[in-house]
């Protein structure tokens, strides 16, 4: 297939999935700061939200301080946030045209409608809580719909697998960002001082990767910190923990390399950031430093964007 | 201005055979399952995102065409005539290319004057001796018809570059079909589908020699913010080739190919969508990131086919246009099938006298213009845009051609009030491959919506309908 339109696929799987951990975000910290500041702590939790989106920067440059409302607004609609949810759907749309040829006419319907959609309703932004509460919930199912009707319809070749390599490395740059956001709360008992309070705080990271839920159905205990990083670093049965992500990213280059009957340097670093979470425990990370664990994640994470670019998409 | 031809009503009280079943269906059907179903159709364009961009509307950068539910109907005998004089008049084009390119016969019989020729700025001397493969120059060609009596078909403009609209034509059909199955139960119509592989037969008929058994055929577009671009993935997808832009292309040893996922693969065939001057930044336009260095000379390797091919600009050229019935009387030695609109050539002393003393009751039109831009429509202008239009004429009269304002046929078109007459024209799309000319029964009819309106095109307010050719 032309790289073009594999690097189209592979960006616009990558596009819809930001823009569902980005309304997913927002939803976890409306959930936090709904509670009194007794349980939260000092803590802002605007600020962390877009760090955890990666824009804290760019937020800066032109907003005093994280509130609500602005960060919302920075987050969803912005013009100025070239990933603000509405610029995702936007650039989605855009990539979806370029490749319509390669896309089913449900995937196209999914994005088509979601971007009509956001012009026709959400032009003008969210007026209420009950107004944001349905926007949050119309960007998740665009995301649920597109993932399924991708997965329900397309031809299982490398047009399939290229969209995957886009949904499961954004995927692990998500849950990889959250926890160095947030991984200060996530260090064992003994390590800092926690109180009740942080409760919140880890169901709240819990929640934006849809994952609070699981937590008690793996571990039946009340939530402990150590196992929350358990579950989102190495629990291979967690679609959004780095081990799952990297189980699939393995897998579709692979079958990439298969289907061309070549192997390179993308299934070769795949498989090493693969077999290292596979031979890791808890106990060695937290040993090692969670935060340099993540840091060094996030980093080999991008170089294999950067490599399957390299190999196959330009 | 004559009375309109009406395509379905006799003046008398009586309807063209043509048109009898539809209108016993529009009795019986209430007018408001027609408004229903005429959402409905908005909405499956919409969501199919069968859109166009208008080029400097700011607002909104993408847009429907308004889609009439009311077909167009053309019995076959009509079609018979039409299909006819279509093919002669391709044929002609065709042979005209070859020769402006080549032994320039027509021009030493004085048929067409020289410096329309070589003082035209879509003439293009890189074409000059070159060989094109199976000496096919319009694969694809747009002939705008439009009739003014129940006899004669007329040719508007002959489009010979990169016509479009074709994806319309299939469309339309494809809505009209969901939507009105009962009316199809009572029509025998012509079936357009087949368009799409007759294409791909041609384009593969006209492969140079030195493409492979299977020639690899690649449509290429100059990118998302065309305004035909959903034309070019619709084709793409029907034809189920590479849709490519110009950075998919490189050529080595004069050689095109596409770059992929598993490395590069010849290209041997490029439909594309592409003007000329934004081809190949070598030979043409340096500043285009639309096109592909070094594309003409594996174009003057006779390594890769373009359709259509370089330099057909000058056959359907305004200018040009008047010497049609010459043209096609000169290489083929029959009379036209198709007539001309009359046309005063405003570089001629005497037409230019006239069309100045007659600007109220004539249209004007641009040489070098399309899609109803820089146009003059005399009955509807205002005195101070015919002066300013005069003023233009007078600057600059080798620019211009003027013809009579055609009383375009009218067809029955939902309107606010109800259904009502309104103009339309068509235009059926011509293939030419090495062997065989084909044209699907049909074509894009264009109907100008507002009231007495005859401006089709679809930048100005003009929707389209499907196009049934009865099949008796």
């Amino acid at each position: 297939m032309l790289s073009r339109t594999a690097e189209n696929l592979y960006w616009l799987a990558r596009y819809v999935e930001r823009a569902e951990y980005l309304a997913r975000t927002i939803d976890a910290t409306l959930r936090v700061t709904a509670l009194p500041a007794a349980y939260i702590g000092k803590t802002n939790e605007w600020d962390s939200a877009l760090l955890t989106a990666g824009v804290a920067e760019s937020f800066y440059r032109t907003h005093e301080e994280a509130n609500e409302h602005n960060v919302v607004d920075y987050l969803s609609f912005s013009a100025d946030n070239p990933s603000s949810i509405k610029n995702c759907i936007e650039a989605a749309r855009l990539n979806s045209r370029s490749v319509r040829t390669a896309l089913t006419s449900e995937m196209w319907d999914t994005i088509n409608s979601a971007w009509i959609e956001l012009q026709a309703v959400w032009s003008k932004g969210t007026s209420t809580r009950e107004d944001l509460a349905k926007f949050l919930r119309f960007v998740q199912e665009t995301s649920l719909r597109f993932d399924g009707s991708a997965y329900r319809t397309m031809l299982r070749n490398d047009a399939y697998w290229f969209s995957r390599l886009g949904l499961h490395l954004e995927r692990a740059d998500n849950t990889a960002r959250i926890l160095d956001v947030k991984y200060h709360v996530l260090l064992p008992e003994e390590e800092h001082v926690g109180g009740p309070l942080d409760f919140y705080q880890w169901s709240s990271i819990l929640r934006s990767v849809s994952a609070l839920t699981a937590y008690h159905w793996v571990y039946r205990e009340t939530l402990k910190p150590w196992l929350v990083a358990d579950l989102l670093i190495l629990n291979g049965t967690l679609p959004r923990s780095l081990a799952s992500c990297y189980d699939n990213l393995v897998r579709n280059l692979d079958q990439i390399g298969v289907a061309y009957g070549r192997q390179g340097p993308a299934q070769r670093h795949a498989r090493g950031i693969r077999n290292r979470l596979e031979h890791s425990n808890m106990n060695d990370i937290f040993q090692h430093g969670v935060h340099e664990f993540i840091q060094e994640f996030i980093a080999d994470n991008s170089r294999l964007g950067e490599i399957i670019t390299k190999q196959y998409l330009i | 201005m004559a009375v309109a031809f009406d395509e379905m009503n006799i003046p008398g009280g009586d309807l063209r055979p043509a048109y009898q079943e539809l209108a016993r269906w529009l009795k019986e059907t209430p007018p408001e399952a027609l408004e229903y179903r005429r959402q409905e159709a908005e909405l499956l364009f919409r969501r199919i995102g069968i859109t166009f961009a208008v080029y400097g509307d700011s607002e909104s950068t993408e847009r429907l065409i308004p889609f009439d539910v009311i077909p167009r109907i053309m019995s076959g005998k009509e079609w018979a005539v039409l299909e006819k004089g279509l093919k002669q008049r391709v044929k002609a084009l065709n042979m005209f290319l070859r020769d402006i390119y080549h032994g320039r016969d027509i021009l030493r019989a004085e048929i067409v004057p020289d410096d329309l020729i070589f003082q035209n700025p879509v003439f293009r001397p890189e074409m000059n001796g070159q060989q094109v493969p199976h000496d096919v120059y319009v694969h694809i060609a747009g002939i705008d018809i439009v009739r003014v009596d129940a006899e004669d078909f007329i040719v508007l403009e002959d489009n010979a570059r990169t016509p479009s609209g074709v994806s319309y034509m299939l469309e339309n059909r494809e809505i009209m079909m969901r939507l009105f199955p009962d009316l199809f139960a009572r029509h025998r119509v012509a079936p357009v589908e087949r368009y799409p592989d007759e294409l791909l037969s041609a384009l593969r008929s006209v492969a140079p020699h030195s493409a492979s058994g299977e020639p690899t055929v690649a449509l290429l577009t100059p990118g998302v913010y065309n305004s035909a671009y959903y034309e070019h993935s619709f084709l793409a997808d029907k034809l189920g080739i590479e849709l490519v832009e110009g950075r998919d292309l490189i050529v080595k040893n004069n050689e095109v190919f596409m770059r992929t996922t598993e490395g590069v693969k010849r290209v041997d065939v490029i439909y594309r969508r592409v003007d000329d001057d934004f081809l190949d930044p070598l030979t043409f336009r340096p500043d285009s990131a639309l096109g592909v260095p070094g594309l003409m000379s594996a174009y003057a390797a006779g390594n890769i086919t373009l359709a259509n091919a370089v330099g057909t600009g000058i056959a359907d050229d305004k200018a040009i246009y008047s010497y049609m019935p010459d043209i096609v009387k000169f290489y083929l030695g029959e009379e036209p099938i198709l007539k001309n609109v009359p046309t005063w050539r405003c570089r001629e002393p005497k037409d230019l006298a006239y069309v100045l003393d007659n600007l109220g009751e004539l249209v004007v039109k641009e040489v070098h213009g399309s899609g109803g831009y820089g146009m003059l429509i005399g009955p509807a202008a205002t005195k101070a845009t015919i002066e300013a239009f005069r003023e233009k004429l007078k600057r600059e009269p080798e620019g211009f051609i003027a013809q009579p304002t055609l009383a375009l046929s009218t067809c029955p078109t939902c309107t606010a009030s109800g259904l009502a007459p309104r103009h339309v024209d068509l235009r059926p799309f011509v293939l030419t491959g090495s062997k065989s000319t084909t044209i699907v029964p049909g074509g894009l009819t264009r109907v100008a919506l507002k009231e007495g309106s005859l401006v089709v095109n679809s930048s100005q307010g003009g929707g389209t309908k499907d196009t049934w050719i009865l099949d008796e």
